[in-house]
C-alpha cells in the first residue's frame, strides 16, 4: 500500500497536555507542552522535555483533542504551545496552527527563542507560522549575553534580534522574566531588559515569573545534578522590586 | 377566589384559588440583572449576635463537637419553651424560634431509634432518661427497632459487610422539603382548611389500605399544622394568616422550616428555593418604603443565621460516615424561569453576600441553579464569592429544568425534588466495586472471606477475561440491586409507620409525587478496573484458600477523566446499567426509581471496607468521591477531567451526580478580575455540555495542611471547604478525611 505523504503527515512530539491553562495567555487554553529543547536552563522545572522523544501526534489528532475544550475558552481562550522548545518543531506547529485558525481558535507559541535565526529557510517557515500565531510568549532570561550562556548553555543575541524582528512584523507579545534570586535580578540586567522591553512597539503584557522549586525531583529522577539547591524563591519584596524596574505596570493588557 | 389584605399589591389568580407558590412567585418577581453594589454590609446587630454565635461555635467544639443535649424532653413541636441565642440580646433577633430551649442544643429524637438517641447522649456524656428508656422499648416501637424486626438475613449480612452502606434504618431518611414558603403566603387556617377538604376527598368511602393510611397521614398532617400555630404563638407571633410584609414572610417561612427541624432529625433537612419568593415581599415593602436595603440584608442574614445553627444528636458511626456534622440545610439562589426569565433577584445576592457579611459556613449548604444564561453580572458575583469563601455548589438547572420545572429545590447534597408536589424515598449506596470482586471470588467478601452474595461460580483463570468478568458482574450487580431496593422498601415502609414526617407533608400537596433514589459508590474504581481487564492484562493475586485479595496490572489502561471515550464509554455503560437493574424491582409505594453517582464524604468509610481493586487502588484506600475520576487518574487537567464527568448523562442518573475540584488561586489567573472571569468560562464550558454538579474549592494544598496541624488558628475557625454535595468546616473533619482531602488538592499548573 502506498503512502501519501500529506502535510498532516507531519509528526509532532509531544511531552503532554494540560486542558486547564490559565496563565499561559490569555483566558482559558489548551496548553501542548513539546518535547525537547536545546537550553539547559539552570532553573528548568521540566528537564524531562529536553530529550527529543515524547509521544508523536498528527496535527490532525491534536487539534482534534484540542478541539474538545473549545466550550471553555469563549472569546478569549484557545491554544497555547509550550515546551520544551516549541519552534524546534515549527512545520509541525505550522499544520497545528491552520487547523485551529481555520476554526478561528486564538494561537499562542511561548518560547525561549533560541532556535531563532535569520537564514534561509528558517527564517521563511517562521514567517508562516507566525500569519497563523496570535501572540508571542517570550522569555527574556538574562539580558548579558555572557550570562545568558552561563545559565542556560547559550547566548542571547538572536533571541534579542527575534524580539525586534517581532515588533517590527507587528506581532503582539507577552515578555517573561523568571526571577531567580542573585541570578536573573541584577539590577543592570533588569534596566537593560526593562529599556529593550521599552523600545519594542508590540509588548502587551510583561511577566515577572518566581522562581520555584518545584522542578528538583523532575532533575533527580533523571540523574542530573541540580546547581540551585541552595536558591530560595523570591520573596514577595523582590518580586514587587524586580515588577517595578520592568515597569511591568505600564504594559497590562 | 379568596382574598386576603395581606396579599395587597400582589398580582395574579390562580394562586389565590389553589395552593400553588409558583404561580405566585411567577406573576410577583423581578428579575434583577445589575451587579452587587447595592448591597449593605452588616448591622450592629448582626455583628453582635454572630459574634455571640462565633462564641457558642467555639465553645461547642472545645466540648467535643456538642455544646449541650436534651435527655429527657422528646422533641416536638410544642416540648419547649422559646429559645434565643442569648436572651440579653432577644430583641437584637429579627428572625426567632430555636430547635430546643437553647442555642445549639440538640434535641432527643427517639422515633428512628430509642438505641441511637441513647447512643447519642452517652457519647457525648450525657445520661438519657430511663423513663423514656421504658416507654420506646416497652410501649412504642422506633423505626429502628421495626426495621431490624422485618430485614432478612440477606439483608443483615450486607449491611454488616458493607456491600451496600448508609441505609437509613437508624435515623430520620430527611430529603423531604416541606414548601415552608406556604405558611408565609397563605398563612396556617387556609392550609388547614385545604387539607381537611382532601381529608374529606380522601377516597369514594372503600377503605382500601391505601386510603386508610392516606386518612391517618392527613390528619396527622392537620395536628401538625395546629401544633405549628401553637409553636409560633409561643414565640409571639400568630401564623394563621398570611404575612403582612417582609419581615413576617421570612418569620411565617421560618417557622415552618423550624418546624420540620424540631420533629425530624433526617441525614438531609433542605430549606429550598426561597429566595425569588422572598424577594417580592422585600421588594413590596422597599416600593412602600417600610423597608430599607439595609434592613432586608438584616434580615436575610438572621434567618442564615439560624440556618447556621441547626443541629442533631448524631452517632460516631453516623459521623464517620458523614464528617463535620452536616445538616444539609440545601437552599437555592438563581435559575431561569419556563418563560426564559432569568429568576435572580436581588434576593439571590443577599443570600450570597451572608458568606461576606458573617464569613464562610458550611450552612446553609448554598447552592447555585446555574445556566450559561444567568445574566453576567450574576455568574460573576457568586464567582468571586467561590474565590473568596469555597462555600457555594453549582447545579445545572439547564438539564434539571426539563425534568423538574422552575420551583424545585435541592432536597439533600444536589437531588432535585419539586417543591410542595413530591417526596423522596432515599437511602445507601450499593459498592459497586466491591460487587465487582464478589463477582470475581463467586460472592464471597474479599476482606472477611464470609460468603454475602449468591455462591456463583468464582473466576478460576489466573489472569482475568474481560467477557467473563462482564458476564459474572452482571450477574452480581442483579442481586445486589435487588437486595439493595427491597431493603429500601421495607426501610420506608417503617419509616412512614413509625417516623412520619407529618410537619413537612402537611406542607406539601395531599396528591404527592414520589421518587425512589438509590447510589453507586466506588464508580471509578470500578469504570478503570474495567478499563484494565479490557485495554491492559490483569493477573489475579490469590490467598492460600484461592481467593482473589489482589491484583497486578500489566501494561498501560485508559482511565476515566481524561477525556478518553475508551474509559468514559464504560462509564456511561455501567450507569445505565446500574440504573437498568434497579428499574426491574418494585419500588416501595409506585415511588420513581432513579440512581445518582455522589458518595459525599463517605468515599472514605466505602474505602475502608473494599479490598484491592484490579485498577491498582489498593485495600482499604479511600474511594474517589462522587463521580470524581480516581485519584492520580488525570493527566491532562482539570478541564479534561470536567469533559469525562459531563459525558455522564444527568437523565440516567436524575439523583445527581457530584463532582468536587479544587483550584489553587494562582492557577486561576494572574489577578482576581481575571479569576473571576476565568471560573466563569469554567462553569459555562462544564455545564453547556450538559454536566450536572460542580463543587468548587479555591485553595492551596499549603492552606490545607497549616489548617490540619493548627485547627485552633482563628483564621482556620470558619475555613469552609466543598466535599461532595456539600460544605463542612475544614477542621470538623476526621484526621483520615482531611488527609483524603489533601491528596486529591489540587489542579495546579507547575
Amino acid at each position: 500500500m502506498a503512502y501519501i505523504y500529506g502535510r498532516d503527515e507531519i509528526k509532532g512530539f509531544v511531552h503532554s497536555l494540560e486542558s486547564f491553562g490559565l496563565v499561559d495567555g490569555p483566558g482559558v487554553r489548551f496548553v501542548v507542552f513539546m518535547q525537547g529543547c536545546f537550553l539547559r536552563c539552570k532553573y528548568c522545572h521540566n528537564p524531562e522535555t529536553w530529550a527529543g522523544s515524547g509521544s508523536a501526534w498528527t496535527a490532525k489528532q491534536l487539534f482534534d483533542k484540542a478541539w474538545r475544550f473549545r466550550a471553555y475558552w469563549k472569546s478569549n481562550g484557545g491554544i497555547t504551545v509550550s515546551g520544551g522548545e516549541p519552534l524546534l518543531q515549527m512545520g509541525f506547529l505550522t499544520e497545528f496552527f491552520r487547523l485551529a485558525k481555520k476554526k478561528g481558535v486564538h494561537t499562542a507559541i511561548d518560547t525561549a527563542g533560541q532556535p531563532f535565526a535569520k537564514s534561509e529557510p528558517w527564517l521563511s517557515g517562521f514567517d508562516d507560522l507566525m500569519k497563523l500565531t496570535d501572540l508571542v510568549i517570550l522569555d527574556l532570561k538574562q539580558w548579558d549575553c555572557e550570562k545568558h550562556r552561563e545559565l542556560t548553555g547559550m547566548g542571547n543575541d538572536n533571541i534579542k534580534e527575534m524580539a525586534r524582528y517581532l515588533s517590527d512584523m507587528g506581532k503582539p507579545m507577552w515578555i517573561r522574566r523568571v526571577l531567580v534570586p542573585g541570578l536573573t535580578d541584577g539590577e543592570d540586567d533588569l534596566r537593560a531588559t526593562a529599556e529593550f522591553i521599552s523600545s519594542l512597539k508590540t509588548v502587551e503584557r510583561v511577566e515577572v515569573l518566581p522562581y520555584h522549586a518545584f522542578g528538583v525531583p523532575s532533575w533527580e529522577k533523571l540523574g542530573l545534578e541540580y546547581a540551585l539547591k541552595d536558591v530560595k524563591a523570591p520573596t514577595d519584596e523582590q518580586v514587587a522590586r524586580a515588577e517595578e524596574m520592568l515597569n511591568v505596570s505600564a504594559y497590562h493588557k | 377566589m379568596i382574598n386576603f389584605s395581606q396579599w395587597d399589591g400582589f398580582e395574579g389568580r390562580l394562586w389565590q384559588e389553589e395552593v400553588n407558590t409558583r404561580d405566585f412567585i411567577q406573576k410577583n418577581y423581578k428579575p434583577y440583572d445589575g451587579d452587587e453594589s447595592f448591597l449593605a454590609p452588616a448591622t450592629e446587630a448582626t455583628d453582635k449576635l454572630w459574634g455571640e454565635l462565633q462564641r457558642l461555635q467555639k465553645e461547642e467544639r472545645k466540648k467535643g463537637g456538642v455544646l449541650d443535649m436534651d435527655t429527657d424532653i422528646v422533641s416536638s413541636l410544642t416540648s419547649h419553651a422559646p429559645g434565643y441565642i442569648n436572651e440579653s440580646m432577644k430583641d437584637l433577633e429579627a428572625v426567632v424560634g430555636l430547635q430546643t430551649d437553647k442555642p445549639l442544643k440538640r434535641a432527643f429524637m427517639p422515633y428512628g431509634g430509642i438505641r441511637m438517641a441513647e447512643q447519642a447522649c452517652t457519647t457525648h456524656g450525657y445520661t438519657p432518661s430511663p423513663e423514656l428508656h421504658e416507654i420506646f422499648t416497652k410501649y412504642h416501637r422506633t423505626h429502628n427497632d421495626a426495621v431490624f424486626m422485618a430485614y432478612t438475613p440477606e439483608m443483615m449480612k450486607c449491611r454488616h459487610s458493607h456491600v451496600i452502606t448508609g441505609l437509613p434504618d437508624t435515623y430520620g431518611r430527611g430529603r423531604i422539603v416541606g414548601d415552608y414558603r406556604r405558611v408565609a403566603l397563605y398563612g396556617v387556617d387556609f392550609l388547614i382548611e385545604q387539607k381537611l377538604k382532601d381529608h374529606a376527598n380522601c377516597g369514594d368511602g372503600t377503605m382500601t389500605e391505601e386510603i386508610i393510611r392516606l386518612r391517618e397521614e392527613i390528619a396527622m398532617q392537620v395536628a401538625a399544622l395546629k401544633d405549628m400555630k401553637k409553636m409560633a404563638a409561643s414565640y409571639g407571633y400568630d401564623i394563621s394568616e398570611p404575612a403582612a410584609n417582609a419581615k413576617e414572610a421570612v418569620q411565617w417561612l421560618y417557622f415552618g422550616y423550624l418546624s420540620a427541624i424540631k420533629t425530624q432529625n433526617g441525614a438531609a433537612m433542605s430549606v429550598g428555593r426561597i429566595s425569588t419568593f422572598l424577594d417580592i415581599y422585600i421588594e413590596r415593602d422597599l416600593e412602600n418604603g417600610t423597608l430599607t436595603e439595609q434592613e432586608a440584608q438584616e434580615l436575610i442574614d438572621h434567618l442564615v443565621m439560624k440556618f447556621r445553627m441547626v443541629r442533631f444528636a448524631r452517632i460516631p458511626s453516623y459521623n464517620m460516615l458523614f464528617s463535620g456534622d452536616p445538616v444539609w440545610a440545601t437552599l437555592e439562589v438563581g435559575g431561569i424561569g419556563m418563560d426564559g426569565r432569568s429568576m435572580v433577584t436581588k434576593n439571590d445576592y443577599r443570600f450570597l453576600h451572608t458568606l461576606e457579611n458573617m464569613g464562610p459556613s458550611p450552612e446553609p449548604n448554598l447552592t447555585v441553579l446555574y445556566s450559561s444564561d444567568l445574566p453576567d453580572s450574576f455568574k460573576k458575583y457568586a464567582a468571586f464569592i467561590s474565590i473568596t469563601t469555597s462555600s457555594i455548589q453549582y447545579e445545572n438547572d439547564d438539564v434539571m429544568k426539563p425534568v423538574w420545572g422552575d420551583d424545585y429545590s435541592i432536597c439533600c447534597c444536589v437531588s432535585a425534588t419539586q417543591t410542595g408536589k413530591e417526596m423522596q424515598f432515599f437511602g445507601a449506596r450499593a459498592n459497586l466495586a466491591k460487587c465487582l470482586t464478589y463477582a470475581i471470588n463467586g460472592g464471597v467478601d474479599e476482606m472477611t472471606f464470609e460468603q454475602i452474595g449468591p455462591k456463583y461460580a468464582p473466576i478460576t483463570s489466573e489472569y482475568l477475561d474481560y467477557d467473563e468478568v462482564i458476564d459474572k458482574y452482571l450477574l452480581m450487580m442483579d442481586w445486589l440491586a435487588g437486595v439493595y431496593v427491597n431493603a429500601l422498601n421495607l426501610i420506608h415502609y417503617m419509616h412512614d409507620k413509625y417516623y412520619y414526617e407529618a410537619a413537612e407533608m402537611a406542607l406539601i400537596d395531599t396528591d404527592v409525587r414520589r421518587t425512589f433514589a438509590t447510589g453507586i459508590a466506588g464508580f471509578s474504581h470500578v469504570v478503570d478496573s474495567i478499563s484494565a481487564i479490557k485495554y491492559a492484562k490483569v493477573r489475579t493475586v490469590r490467598n492460600e484458600d484461592g481467593y482473589v485479595v489482589d491484583y497486578e496490572v500489566e501494561g498501560d489502561f485508559p482511565r476515566y477523566g481524561n477525556d478518553d471515550d475508551r474509559a468514559d464509554d464504560i462509564a456511561l455503560w455501567l450507569l445505565r446499567t446500574f440504573l437498568d437493574k434497579i428499574k426491574k424491582y418494585h419500588t416501595y409505594r409506585n415511588s420513581e426509581p432513579s440512581t445518582s453517582i455522589l458518595t459525599i464524604t463517605s468515599n472514605v468509610v466505602y474505602g475502608k471496607y473494599t479490598g484491592a481493586l484490579p485498577d491498582g487502588r489498593k485495600s482499604g484506600e479511600p474511594f474517589s468521591p462522587g463521580a470524581n475520576p480516581s485519584y492520580g487518574a488525570e493527566q491532562s487537567g482539570l478541564l479534561a477531567s470536567l469533559n469525562s464527568v459531563a459525558k455522564l448523562p444527568y437523565e440516567w442518573a436524575l439523583d445527581g451526580i457530584s463532582n468536587t475540584q479544587t483550584i489553587s488561586p494562582a492557577a486561576l489567573g494572574h489577578n482576581d478580575s481575571e479569576r473571576k472571569e476565568n471560573l466563569v468560562q469554567v462553569m459555562d464550558g462544564y455545564f453547556d455540555q450538559g454536566a450536572h454538579h460542580l463543587n468548587v474549592n479555591v485553595f492551596g494544598t499549603e492552606k490545607l495542611i497549616d489548617a490540619m496541624e493548627h485547627p485552633e488558628k482563628e483564621e482556620y475557625a470558619n475555613f469552609t471547604i466543598r466535599v461532595s454535595g456539600y460544605a463542612v468546616k475544614f477542621i470538623n473533619l476526621t484526621k483520615q478525611q482531611q488527609l483524603d482531602v489533601i491528596a486529591r488538592t489540587c489542579h495546579k499548573i507547575m
